[in-house]
């Protein structure tokens, strides 16, 4: 599209732009607070929604010693968007005196269970495996899996990682099937995760005596499949990365509550810090298709004009 | 030499691409500059007195510890060579460096795809896929082949010599019908007995589809009728989540008469079915939009990840986690 005396017209020039320079700009929008947050360790305040709330209050009201079954069903492909959000859960559990049984129906989620439990326990030598957490590993069969666990979780799993068989695990004593755990966490990017663990293990629980309680957290591009699941079938849900950041800033927020002289690990705020990036990343995404509407009608006008 | 047809001045015009090519050399030219002075001036790690430089990125410092080594920050290294030039308790992990560097250099070899195919993108694709495709395979032959088959056909053997956590004594014969099967589907490779392939597959397809129908039915169509008849009017504990929460409600209902309504097709969409049609049509296209927003929120976040593991664990430019 030429104008008067045959020079591109800036609305031609723009619809004309190379998208490198697009790419180029959202690496600068997302690089540069990721720079700022570094330097000065500023985080946003954020605002729990009510799903993240439930989420939390799904973990706070267990008493103490509660067990909770993690399911950590995403691989290092997601763990930027998952893995703050599983930090966060099971430090709070942990935080709660909540026992942690961490499996994976994702071949490549056992070194994710080792690095999440490494990263929260680390530091705390009185949280013995076998007594207060186990790992189960992964399992290969999707649904079959959750069938099986629904009604014996020895069917899935005959030992847990370390080869120990599940009925010398101390953690594991009095659990027949997945009901006999006080909380379902699931921790997915996609296919076999929370969707499934609602469709398999929680829907049918619902009309029972016991209902298992469920808590998922997702990636953007799944979340909007769950949210017709809350909050009937699932307590709360961790919509990605903005839902793993107003769930540390709970977490923390608690922590602070309990003991205001408390520090609370950087290690504990990567989702809080990665919400800066996402809000310039936003703001400029909002902007191109602003502009790229712009272009259009205006070329639109132009065209029609002539 | 062939001529360019195109408009001048797209993207696809060779001048205005070797123009584009220049600038972004350019730039990318003057960071790796700023890198390597950067590299060469160093980075101070600990404080005070122990403070000490280090040359170079994406190293790892691990200490000695029982029969392994844990990692640890730079400035545990400083503080323990200002007491001891001489200690080896922290030291320079080799292999963790070395991994570093392959994440950094596998990270901006798959970005450089963002520039335009080549071959250093080709290679990192085909790593990843071919190491992904050996991790799950291996990770399936002993979920599977070694717990499920090996482990009831044989459980002496496999607990002796594979599964030592094992607790099954004695064989379970029925593991040979999933043996078979499997066994069957690899028919499928051959062009003359492709045929009894197709009973292993229409075994599975059945029982995915019964249980998938049975599951669909419970908690996406029964749940979710159910829902339909929660109360129109919520009561909240103030006066804001009242009216919210009867509005969401109220909300959802619409939505689902009206979604339904565009996806009735029996009657013409005229008068008001075709009215609740367009209101169906609005709520898709915000739901779209809606979907959109989380994926746009997903991807940024994991170009944010990428960028902060460049910017934190290669290049020590930033240390929010108090790594270094």
């Amino acid at each position: 599209m030429a104008s008067h005396g045959g020079t591109p017209s800036a609305f031609a020039r723009l619809d004309r732009i190379d998208r490198r320079w697009i790419f180029l700009a959202m690496f600068v929008a997302v690089a540069a607070p990721i720079l700022w947050v570094g330097v000065t360790g500023k985080t946003f305040p954020e605002a729990p929604t009510p799903a993240v709330q439930g989420a939390f209050d799904a973990v706070e009201s267990l008493p103490s010693g509660a067990r909770v079954l993690v399911s950590m069903d995403f691989d290092p492909a997601s763990a930027g968007e998952l893995q703050p959000m599983a930090t966060a859960i099971v430090r709070h559990c942990v935080l709660r005196g909540h026992s942690i049984c961490a499996m994976t129906l994702w071949p490549a989620g056992g070194p994710i269970i080792d690095g999440t439990m490494q990263d929260v326990l680390g530091d705390r030598p009185d949280w013995t495996y076998g007594e207060r957490w186990v790992n189960l590993g992964y399992r290969a069969g999707f649904e079959g899996v959750m069938k099986q666990m629904n009604s014996r979780v020895s069917l899935a799993y005959a030992t847990d990682v370390r080869q120990t068989p599940l009925a010398e695990i101390p953690m594991l004593k009095g659990i027949t099937g997945i009901a006999d755990f006080d909380l379902l966490v699931s921790i997915s990017a996609g296919y076999a995760g929370a969707k499934e663990w609602v469709q398999y293990s929680v829907s049918p629980t619902l009309t029972g005596a016991k209902p298992l309680k469920f808590v998922a957290g997702s990636t953007g591009v799944q979340t909007p499949q769950l949210i017709p699941y809350y909050p009937n079938q699932m307590a709360g849900i961790l919509g990605a990365i903005k839902g793993a950041a107003e769930y540390e800033y709970l977490v923390n927020e608690a922590v602070l509550k309990a003991d205001p002289a408390a520090v609370v690990p950087p290690r504990f705020q990567e989702a809080q810090r990665r919400m800066a990036p996402q809000l310039f990343g936003h703001v400029l995404m909002v902007a191109l298709i602003v502009l790229g509407n712009v272009v259009f009608f205006g070329l639109r006008g132009r065209e029609s004009r002539a | 030499m062939s001529q360019f047809q195109g408009t001048p001045g797209s993207p696809v015009d060779p001048a205005v691409a070797r123009r584009a090519n220049r600038l972004m050399i350019a730039v990318l030219a003057v960071v790796a500059a700023l890198l390597v002075v950067r590299a060469w001036v160093g980075t101070e790690v600990g404080s005070g007195a122990d403070a000490q430089v280090v040359h170079g990125y994406g190293m790892v410092f691990v200490e000695a510890k029982g029969a392994g080594h844990v990692q640890v920050p730079a400035a545990e290294w400083a503080k323990a060579v200002a007491a001891d030039p001489a200690q080896q308790r922290v030291t320079v992990s080799g292999p963790r460096t070395v991994g570093v560097w392959a994440a950094a250099l596998m990270t901006l070899a798959v970005l450089s795809f963002l520039w335009r195919d080549n071959p250093v993108y080709k290679l990192a694709e085909s790593v990843v896929v071919g190491v992904s495709a050996g991790y799950v395979m291996s990770t399936a032959v002993w979920s599977s082949l070694v717990d499920q088959v090996f482990g009831k056909l044989a459980p002496g053997f496999t607990k002796a010599y594979l599964s030592p956590g094992l607790t099954t004594t004695e064989a379970d014969w029925w593991a040979l019908v999933p043996l078979g099967l499997g066994m069957l589907l690899l028919c499928r490779l051959s062009a003359r007995l492709s045929w009894v392939g197709m009973f292993p597959l229409a075994f599975v397809v059945g029982v995915f589809s019964g249980w998938r129908f049975v599951q669909y039915v419970e908690s996406d169509l029964l749940a979710q009728v159910a829902t339909m008849f929660d109360p129109l009017y919520v009561t909240g504990p103030t006066a804001a989540a009242t009216v919210g929460g009867t509005l969401c409600a109220v909300l959802v209902l619409v939505g689902v008469l009206s979604v339904l309504a565009y996806f009735f097709f029996s009657l013409e969409h005229k008068g008001p079915v075709g009215g609740a049609a367009r209101v169906g049509i609005w709520y898709l296209m915000i739901t779209f939009g809606a979907s959109f927003g989380f994926t746009v929120m997903g991807r940024i976040a994991l170009l944010a990840a990428r960028c902060e593991f460049l910017f934190d664990d290669w290049l020590w430019l930033i240390d929010p986690a108090g790594k270094h």
